[in-house]
This record gives structure tokens, C-alpha cells and sequence, in this order.
């Protein structure tokens, strides 16, 4: 994929809009009662990879700071900030890794983008968002990495299984060489 | 568009001020709400915020349904924290006034009830100051005051981009996990939680890859219409600054001022008077 | 002579991830006022030319080129894309891609707000564009509160506002309604000469587009420039047909009746069209000379609706005492504008909404309590856009989608997925990856992914919508083959050709209510049903009148008619 700024601007756009739709409408019911799953990170994960870095930290940033202005309980900038520096950190991954735009995805690239995202949540939400959340509202450490803890392992699973057919879906979408022959 | 954020259309001193004028007091007041444990600036914060309600003449049934969110995460936020913590509120101020046991480590104490008080009214704090905002400010004013405040205009415009197809997207949303459903997709709690990722993404994939098309076709447009031509760019809804909106920005970055200088007075963020 | 604006010179391209040109020896001029239209079927480079004229060629895609494009006089690759647009204004096709701002107001005014031009001069200037497309009174409008048509003025507005010297329109008419597209073709016309800029348009519908005058149509096939002529010459050759571009009706009716069109008839329009005493003759003779076979669908009735009611949450009523019936194996078109109810109400029968009151009957019994699962096992639904629908890599696996969650045996499954890729004509594709399909393939995925259901029903969403008149012929083959095999299917559609060609049955929907239940012919000679319909009257409709034809339904009858049995063998 050719980036042209213009490019880059709109992908964040639509990824923070797709964030937003996904996070504040898209609920499938979890384990936890009356808690959902969170499969916009796995969206997160994919835009970050196709996209680079710095697209995902804002994908993250604006997407997750719109669905709190919506639901009015505030804006928790400890976790909109843990978001983006998701995008940021899968972004840097994916950069450094795994490329997706060339079409050849295997099970290689697959296992380093999971590896890539299992790190960046695990540093986002078992350290950043409670580190952020003890400066911020001085709450008990126990308690926001038991909460950190929570949140890391059900976005891992989620960005696991979505996050990877995202990729080889667009991977497949991606023009490939050598030819295809129709079968009689 | 506008019940998505609830921006309600009225014609007040609140809704005069400029979008950028209400970002900058948005987050000068949160930062003060931020830095401070001092019980006295919590109450105040709570207390100015229902009297600019007042200003605003959005009345509490309009944003009612916001705050039912809001009062149930407030209430399982203090009881986690008691569960995992009960002697939090010893350990910030140093000391310990026992009220009554309940078991085992969990003993009720001034110290962890003044530090839950504290809290709420944190919550309490922010909370309303967004809510004021959300519902006072024309998202399409939103890009605008982003770039007035010194945000870059091609990310601000990445912001009116998401506001703008939001709508789009969730109606596609929508549409397509009607289709997908006919054929049999279900994510309903009667499938296991992987099942149900894996039908999740039999919606998302096309939903996803049709976004796709969308980013090229219009960044396309954007380019031909001139979008990165010059450092700079105007905003249809963007408004100058009158006299209310310098005099508003000015009491924010004060009331942080203010924060601030408490702490530095109180010796620390907190601030316990029972000692 | 006037001043040239553009200017191909033995012009050719090259995408960079392509291996044959897409354009070749392209010669072309469009001089300051003229009025172009550019047509050829999908895949002819058309959007390839637009995107070497506006500069996303070669600012935006990479390729190599061969021989020059100037615009007034400079050539395009020493200009950038932004001095480009400011001689140069696109209408896209996809108005919601080209709707950016958050209202109207605003989408007008980017451009002006790119170009860095400060108040008072920004509102006046969208303010007056807004007014000269005829807006301005839905200045602070969402575009999810608009039509197509007006977010396509709005789009028109927004390029407007920059004084460009050449306007340049995508597929103006691919997502309107005929009557908004007719109003579309009328406003070109008018922005045409106020402003005095040259106009461009790419349509392959050249009966819609000549509502109005052009100066030149250029046929273009295959990457090069076919022919570059008055639209009555061009009506009076063969090139159109040859080159896979509909001629209009009315013209295809005269040559029927063995009529020689010249150029000095006039031909290009109904209206200004000269025919002679022995020309109307000729038409009458031939119009005597058909009979219609009669073919009466005597088959029970498989889906019956009851005084169906229905109203969004938001309040708006879409539905409102709707009672009809399908029989067993008709092919039934549902038409009507944006808003009238016929995408409301096939989201009813597919259980995708609940009417708040009436039943549904499916063979009889009342469907009002199954889920959309167990009705998908019934009635099959395929969405406008194939993209929409596909979440597999494998076309073998997207096929087999509705079964496998449906828990059926691996045995039952590689059976049944096997014969819908038969009968949709994928057999030679079924291990290829879905994404290297075309998208009348791909379509046909989509189908093929239905039939496994073995549904009673299959009902399809705008199936044609942006096809050219091959794939658009294409799909409706195939569809009318699965139709004698006796599907009944249901097609939802703006496209008067489709309903007239293909169905037997049109169900007219406006403001909720069905208006109309008959064969297209007559839906399309019945002014009242067309005027509140939003449809527009077929120019076979007029043929009939000039030529003193009494009965233009028949006329209109016997001519399909007479395309499907011989013309079309």
C-alpha cells in the first residue's frame, strides 16, 4: 500500500470511527456477567499492523476518548491512553515484524503479530492504564493490576482470534503472484 | 449524529462559548480534579458544575440516562477497591481510627471511608464537567476547536472523519450482521465464548474490508478537493473568541493553578482533617 | 474557435501492478463550454481516463505513461494534484464517499476552507453555490438526512464553489432513482450554461444522459477511444451495439421495424426525433405483426402478507397496511424511491424487523414467530453489495458459510455446495480465493451461498446497481435461469430496464403503501403511477404516441416481448 498523508488521515478516521462503532454498540456478551467483550482491539490490532504505529496510537486514542465522551461517565484518560498506546505498540510490531501488505501471510507472520499484540497488552493494560490510574486517582495497586490483569487477557483473546483473520482476510484481498487456472 | 454525543441545541451562556473555550476548561478542570485529593476543591468542583447545568438550561432528565451508567460504575469501582484494599485509606494518611471489624483484615476505618468519600467525589468532579461539555458543544465545532487549541489540522480532521461516518458505519454494521445472521451467525450466549469471537469476525471481515474501499475512495476525494494543500487550512464552524470566552479559560486554568497550590500547601495531595 | 481546456496527445497508460496497458493511443479534446459524454462498458479504462484527467493519475496511483495530457496547455504531471482541481471538479459516484463534512454547509465549504479563504467570503461563497444547486435550505442537514440526489447537488455544490473551467461526473446516475436521475441530467444542463465551463460526463446509460443535449458522445472499448461523434451520428451506426452500450429504446424499436436511422433525423432525443409518414408506418405494420404468446402463472400461492403495518423506532412509518401475494415461481420486481417501503418491507419478510401489525404467511402457515435463522431456511436474502456479504477467504468456504453453522454433515455439505457452484457457473473457480473473482462473480458467490439453504424464496437487493449493460444482462440471465427452474425470486430495484426486461410482475411502492401491482409495461405508461412513483415513463411510451399507436402498453409488451424471443436469439 502507497501511504500518502491524506491517506493515513482518512484511515484514521474510519479506524476511529470503526472503534467507536464496534466498542459502544457491538456487544457480545462475556463470561463475567453483565460485561462485554471488547473485540474493537482486535480491530485495533489489525489497523495498526496495515497502517503503522503512529496511525494505530490515534486509531486508539480518538476511538476509545469518542466512546467515553458518548457514554458520559467521564472520560477515564488512564485507559484512552492505554488504548493508543496499544495502536502504538502493535503498530511498532507490525512495522518491525510483520508486513501484511505484500500478500505472502503464512503462519509465521501470524504467530509474530500475536506475539507482537500478547506484549503490547500486556504492557498496556498490566502497566501503563493502572500506573496512570495510580498517579491519577491514587486508587488501590492491588486492585488495578488485578483489573489490568482482567482486561489484558480477555483483549489478548479477543485480538488472538479477530486480529489474525482480519489479517489473512486482507491478505487475501491483496493481488498475489503466479496465476490461478480454472479447474473443468 | 447529535443523539450519538447528545448535544442538545439551546441557546445559553454555555452554549455561546466558543467549542475551544469549552476544550480548554474541560481540561483545566479535569486536571484539577486530577491532581487533587483535597476534600474541600472536591466539593466546590461537583458544586460549580451543577450551577453552569443550571446556566446551560440542559436539565437533568435530558443527560439522565448518562448518569444511570455512571452511578452503577461509580458503585462497583468503591467496591472493588474495598474488596482488594480495605486498608487503602490507612496506608495514604498515615493512620488509623478503627470504627468497627468486620473480618479478617476488612475493618471499617475513618481513614478508608474518607478515602472513599474522596473518590466519589473525584468521580463526581469529572464526570458532570464532560457531561456539560458533550451536551453543549456542536460536534461539528469539535474539529475546529481541536485545531484552535494547537492541535494539528489533519489530525483534528481525522476526529470530524470518525464523527462523520460513525453513522455510516454503524447503519453497514447493522446490515450486514442481518445477512450474516440469516445464514446462521449467532453470537448469543449459547455458543462458547471462541465460537462467538469467530462469528463476530464473519460480520467484521466484510464489514471491515468494504472500510477499506472507503479510506481510499475518500482520501480520493479529499485530495481532489484540495485537503493538504497549504500548513493551514479555515473552518466553516470555527467562531472567534469574545470577551466570555477569555474570562471562562482564564478561571479553568486558575481553579488548576488553585489545585496545584494546595498540594504544595496541604505538603502533599491528600488533605485528612480527623488527626 | 474556442480556447482547448484538455488535451490528450497519442496518450497510453500502464498501472505499475499491471501488465498490459489499460489505455492506449488516447486522442482527445475538449475545448472551453463543450458538453461530453464519455461512455463504454466496465472494464473500457473510463475510470482509468477520469482518474488521468482530475490528476489522481499520476499523483494518487503510479503507472507508466506514453504521449501527454495538457490541461490549458500545461501538462498535467508538472501541475500536482491541487492546481489540477482548481480547473478541474469531480463528481464522484459514491456521493456518500464524497460527502466529508458533517453538513451540508460544511462539505460545501471544503474547499474553500483547504484554500485557507477567511470570513465573511466563506459563507457568502456556500451560501451562493448552496443556491445555485438549489440546497440552501438544508444548509445544517446530516447527509444521513439526505437523498441521493441531493447528497449528489450537495457534491456537485462542493466543487462548484472553486470557479472551476471543467466539470467532470462519475456515473452521475448510478445511484438515483430515474426520476432524480432525470433531475440530475436537467441541473447538469443548467450548471452547464450559467456557468459557460465544459462539462464531462461518464454514464454508460446514454438514454438517460441524452435527456438532454451533449455536443459529443466518445465511445470508448477496450482502452481506446472507439468513435468521437455528434450523438446523431453515433445513433445512426452500429457501434453501440457491437461495443456492449444500450441504445435507447426508441431506437431499438425503429430498427425492429426495419426504420434506417440517420443522423439528419434528429435521432439523438424522442422529443427532437424526425420520422416520416412511411417510417410510422413501418412501425405500426411491425407493432400488428406480434403476437403475444400468453403464459399465465398458474402456481399456488407460496408467500401471502396481511395487512402489514410497520414503524421505525425513531417514529417514521414505513409500512403501512401492505397485503399481497407471491405465487410459486414468479420473477416480481419491487420498485419505488428511496423511502417508499420496498427495502422496509423485504426486511420485514426475512424477519429482519417485526411488523407492529398484520401476518405473514409462508405456504400457508404464519411465519410471525420464526427467528431470522429459520426463516433464512425459507426465504433467502442477497444484500446490493456483494463486498457486504463475503467473510471467507476460500469461495468454497463462503459457500458452504449457512450450512456449517447449521450444523449439516460434511457429506450433505460438499453435495450441496457442489451443485450451487454448478448452477451458478463458479464449478471451474471452487478453490480459487474469493478476492480474485470479478464482481458479477462475486455476486454470484453470494447467490450461490443462498441457494445452499435451498430456500422457497430469494430476494435481491438492487442486483444489478452499477452494472454495466453486459454484467447487467449477465446477472439477469442467470437469475431469470434460476427463475424456469422454478425459484421464485423477488427483486428489489430502481432499474426501469430490469423491470420492464425481466419481470412479469411490478409491485410499486410509495410512502409505504403499494400503488401499483401489475407488468412493467404497464407500470411504465401509466403517468400518474410514474409521477408519484418517482419512475420515469419509458421512450417507448412517446414512440407509440408519435407514431399513433393508441394502445402503448401493448406496444411496450410486444416489443419486449419480441427482444426476448428473436431479437435477443
Amino acid at each position: 500500500m502507497k501511504k500518502s498523508p491524506v491517506k493515513s488521515i482518512v484511515a484514521v478516521g474510519i479506524g476511529a470511527a470503526l472503534f467507536f462503532v464496534l466498542g459502544r454498540f457491538v456487544a457480545i456478551p462475556s463470561p463475567v456477567p453483565n460485561t462485554n467483550i471488547s473485540i474493537q482491539y482486535g480491530l485495533l490490532g489489525f489497523m495498526a499492523v496495515a497502517f503503522g504505529p503512529i496511525e494505530g496510537l490515534l486509531i486508539g486514542f480518538i476511538g476509545h476518548a469518542l466512546i467515553d465522551f458518548s457514554f458520559g461517565w467521564g472520560v477515564w484518560w488512564s485507559w484512552v491512553i492505554a488504548s493508543g498506546v496499544f495502536g502504538l505498540l502493535a503498530g511498532l510490531a507490525g512495522k518491525f515484524f510483520v508486513n501484511i501488505n505484500d500478500g505472502a501471510i503464512g503462519a509465521k507472520e501470524i504467530v509474530k503479530f500475536n506475539i507482537g499484540q500478547v506484549v503490547s497488552h500486556l504492557i498496556c493494560w498490566g502497566l501503563v492504564a493502572p500506573v496512570l490510574d495510580i498517579v491519577i486517582y491514587s486508587e488501590p495497586v492491588e486492585k488495578l493490576f488485578a483489573q489490568g490483569l482482567v482486561s489484558a487477557t480477555a483483549n489478548i483473546v479477543t485480538t488472538a482470534i479477530i486480529g489474525s483473520l482480519l489479517i489473512v482476510a486482507y491478505a487475501a484481498t491483496k493481488p498475489k503472484k503466479g496465476s490461478l487456472t480454472q479447474e473443468k | 449524529m447529535t443523539n450519538i454525543f447528545n448535544y442538545i441545541e439551546k441557546e445559553s451562556p454555555i452554549h455561546k462559548l466558543t467549542g475551544a473555550t469549552k476544550l480548554v476548561c474541560l481540561i483545566f478542570l479535569s486536571l484539577a480534579a486530577m491532581v487533587t485529593y483535597d476534600t474541600r476543591l472536591l466539593i466546590a468542583l461537583p458544586l460549580v458544575s451543577i450551577a453552569l447545568f443550571a446556566v446551560s438550561k440542559i436539565k437533568v432528565k435530558e443527560v439522565s440516562f448518562l448518569l444511570g451508567f455512571t452511578a452503577v460504575f461509580m458503585v462497583l469501582n468503591n467496591v472493588l477497591v474495598f474488596l482488594f484494599a480495605p486498608q487503602h485509606g490507612v496506608e495514604i494518611y498515615g493512620s488509623s481510627h478503627v470504627l468497627f471489624p468486620i473480618a479478617g483484615r476488612y475493618v471499617v476505618t475513618t481513614e478508608q471511608l474518607f478515602y472513599h468519600l474522596n473518590l466519589i467525589l473525584k468521580y463526581l468532579s469529572t464526570i458532570p464537567i464532560v457531561l456539560l461539555f458533550v451536551s453543549t458543544t456542536n460536534p461539528s465545532e469539535f474539529a475546529a476547536s481541536l485545531n484552535r487549541i494547537g492541535v494539528k489540522y489533519s489530525i483534528a480532521y481525522s476526529v470530524a472523519l470518525a464523527l462523520r461516518y460513525i453513522p455510516d458505519i454503524q447503519k453497514e454494521y447493522h446490515d450486514i450482521s442481518q445477512a450474516q445472521q440469516a445464514r446462521g451467525i449467532e453470537m448469543s450466549k449459547k455458543e462458547n465464548l471462541i465460537k462467538r469471537l469467530k462469528s463476530a469476525s464473519s460480520i467484521l471481515i466484510p464489514l471491515i474490508l468494504s472500510s477499506m474501499d472507503r479510506i481510499e475512495v475518500i482520501s480520493n476525494a479529499m485530495e481532489l478537493r484540495g485537503f493538504g494543500k497549504n500548513k493551514k487550512r479555515t473552518w466553516y464552524m470555527g467562531r472567534k473568541f469574545r470577551a466570555m470566552d477569555i474570562i471562562a479559560m482564564a478561571v479553568s486554568v486558575l481553579t488548576f493553578a488553585f489545585a496545584l497550590y494546595l498540594n504544595y500547601r496541604n505538603g502533599s495531595r491528600f488533605w485528612f482533617p480527623f488527626n | 474557435m474556442a480556447e482547448t481546456i484538455l488535451k490528450f496527445e497519442n496518450f497510453g497508460f500502464k498501472y505499475n501492478a499491471q501488465a498490459e496497458p489499460t489505455l492506449y493511443d488516447i486522442n482527445l479534446e475538449i475545448k472551453k463550454g463543450e458538453k461530453v459524454l464519455i461512455a463504454g462498458p466496465s472494464g473500457c479504462g473510463k475510470s482509468t481516463l477520469i482518474h488521468c484527467i482530475n490528476g489522481l493519475i499520476p499523483f494518487s496511483y503510479q503507472g507508466e505513461k506514453t504521449g501527454s495530457v495538457t490541461i490549458n496547455g500545461k501538462e498535467t504531471s508538472d501541475m500536482g494534484i491541487f492546481e489540477i482541481s482548481q480547473t478541474v471538479g469531480t463528481v464522484l459516484q459514491d456521493s456518500d464517499g464524497q460527502f466529508i463534512g458533517l453538513t451540508v454547509a460544511e462539505d460545501i465549504a471544503f474547499a474553500l476552507e483547504n484554500n485557507m479563504v477567511g470570513e465573511p467570503d466563506l459563507h457568502d461563497k456556500v451560501i451562493r453555490a448552496a443556491k445555485a444547486v438549489n440546497v440552501q435550505d438544508l444548509l445544517h442537514h446530516a447527509p444521513s438526512e439526505l437523498s441521493g440526489g441531493q447528497k449528489q447537488r450537495v457534491s456537485l455544490a462542493g466543487v462548484m464553489v472553486e470557479d472551476v473551467d471543467l466539470f467532470l461526473f462519475d456515473e452521475p446516475l448510478a445511484n438515483l432513482d430515474p426520476a432524480t436521475g432525470k433531475q440530475a441530467i436537467e441541473l447538469i444542463d443548467r450548471i452547464h450554461e450559467e456557468t459557460g465551463a465544459a462539462v464531462v460526463i461518464i454514464e454508460h446509460r446514454l438514454e438517460d444522459v441524452l435527456h438532454r443535449h451533449v455536443d459529443r458522445v466518445v465511445l470508448m472499448g477496450e482502452g481506446r477511444i472507439i468513435s468521437d461523434t455528434s450523438p446523431d451520428e453515433l445513433l445512426s451506426s452500429d457501434l453501440l451495439e457491437k461495443h456492449g452500450i444500450r441504445e435507447p429504446l426508441y431506437i431499438t424499436a425503429l430498427k425492429y421495424a426495419g426504420v434506417n436511422i440517420r443522423p439528419e433525423m434528429n435521432p439523438w432525443n424522442i422529443e427532437t426525433i424526425r420520422l416520416s409518414e412511411e417510417d410510422k408506418i413501418r412501425l405500426r405494420v411491425w407493432f400488428n405483426n406480434i403476437d403475444i404468446p400468453k403464459k399465465d402463472n398458474t402456481n399456488g400461492v407460496i408467500f401471502s402478507a396481511e395487512d402489514i403495518e410497520f414503524t421505525y423506532s425513531g417514529g417514521f412509518k414505513a409500512i403501512e397496511n401492505i397485503s399481497t401475494e407471491v405465487r410459486k415461481g414468479e420473477l416480481t420486481a419491487v420498485v419505488g424511491t428511496n423511502g417508499a417501503g420496498k427495502s422496509t418491507f423485504a426486511k420485514l419478510i426475512c424477519g429482519f424487523e417485526t411488523p407492529q401489525k398484520g401476518r405473514m404467511f409462508l405456504k400457508g402457515k404464519d411465519i410471525s414467530d420464526l427467528s431470522i435463522k429459520e426463516r433464512a431456511d425459507h426465504i433467502g436474502y442477497v444484500m446490493q453489495n456483494p463486498n457486504q456479504m463475503i467473510s471467507k477467504v476460500q469461495i468454497y468456504d463462503e459457500v458452504a458459510l449457512g450450512l456449517v453453522t447449521r450444523g449439516f454433515d460434511g457429506q450433505t455439505i460438499k453435495e450441496r455446495v457442489d451443485e450451487a457452484l454448478r448452477i451458478c457457473g463458479l464449478w471451474p473457480f471452487r478453490n480459487w480465493p474469493v478476492s480474485a473473482l470479478s464482481y458479477g462473480q462475486k455476486k454470484r458467490v453470494t447467490i450461490a451461498s443462498i441457494l445452499v439453504l435451498k430456500p422457497e424464496i430469494i430476494i435481491l437487493d438492487e442486483p444489478t446497481a452499477g452494472q454495466d449493460y453486459r454484467h447487467y444482462t449477465e446477472i439477469m440471465d442467470f437469475l431469470e435461469k434460476l427463475n424456469d427452474m422454478g425459484m421464485t425470486v423477488l427483486i428489489i430495484t430502481h432499474d426501469m430496464h430490469l423491470m420492464l426486461e425481466y419481470t412479469k410482475r411490478s409491485i410499486v411502492f410509495t410512502g409505504g403503501k403499494i400503488i401499483a401491482d401489475t407488468d412493467g409495461a404497464a407500470v411504465l405508461t401509466n403517468p400518474d403511477v410514474i409521477s408519484r412513483a418517482n419512475l420515469k415513463e419509458t421512450s417507448l411510451y412517446n414512440l407509440a404516441n408519435i407514431c399513433g399507436i393508441d394502445d402503448a402498453t401493448a406496444f411496450v409488451r410486444k416489443f419486449i416481448d419480441y427482444e426476448r424471443e428473436v431479437a435477443r436469439k
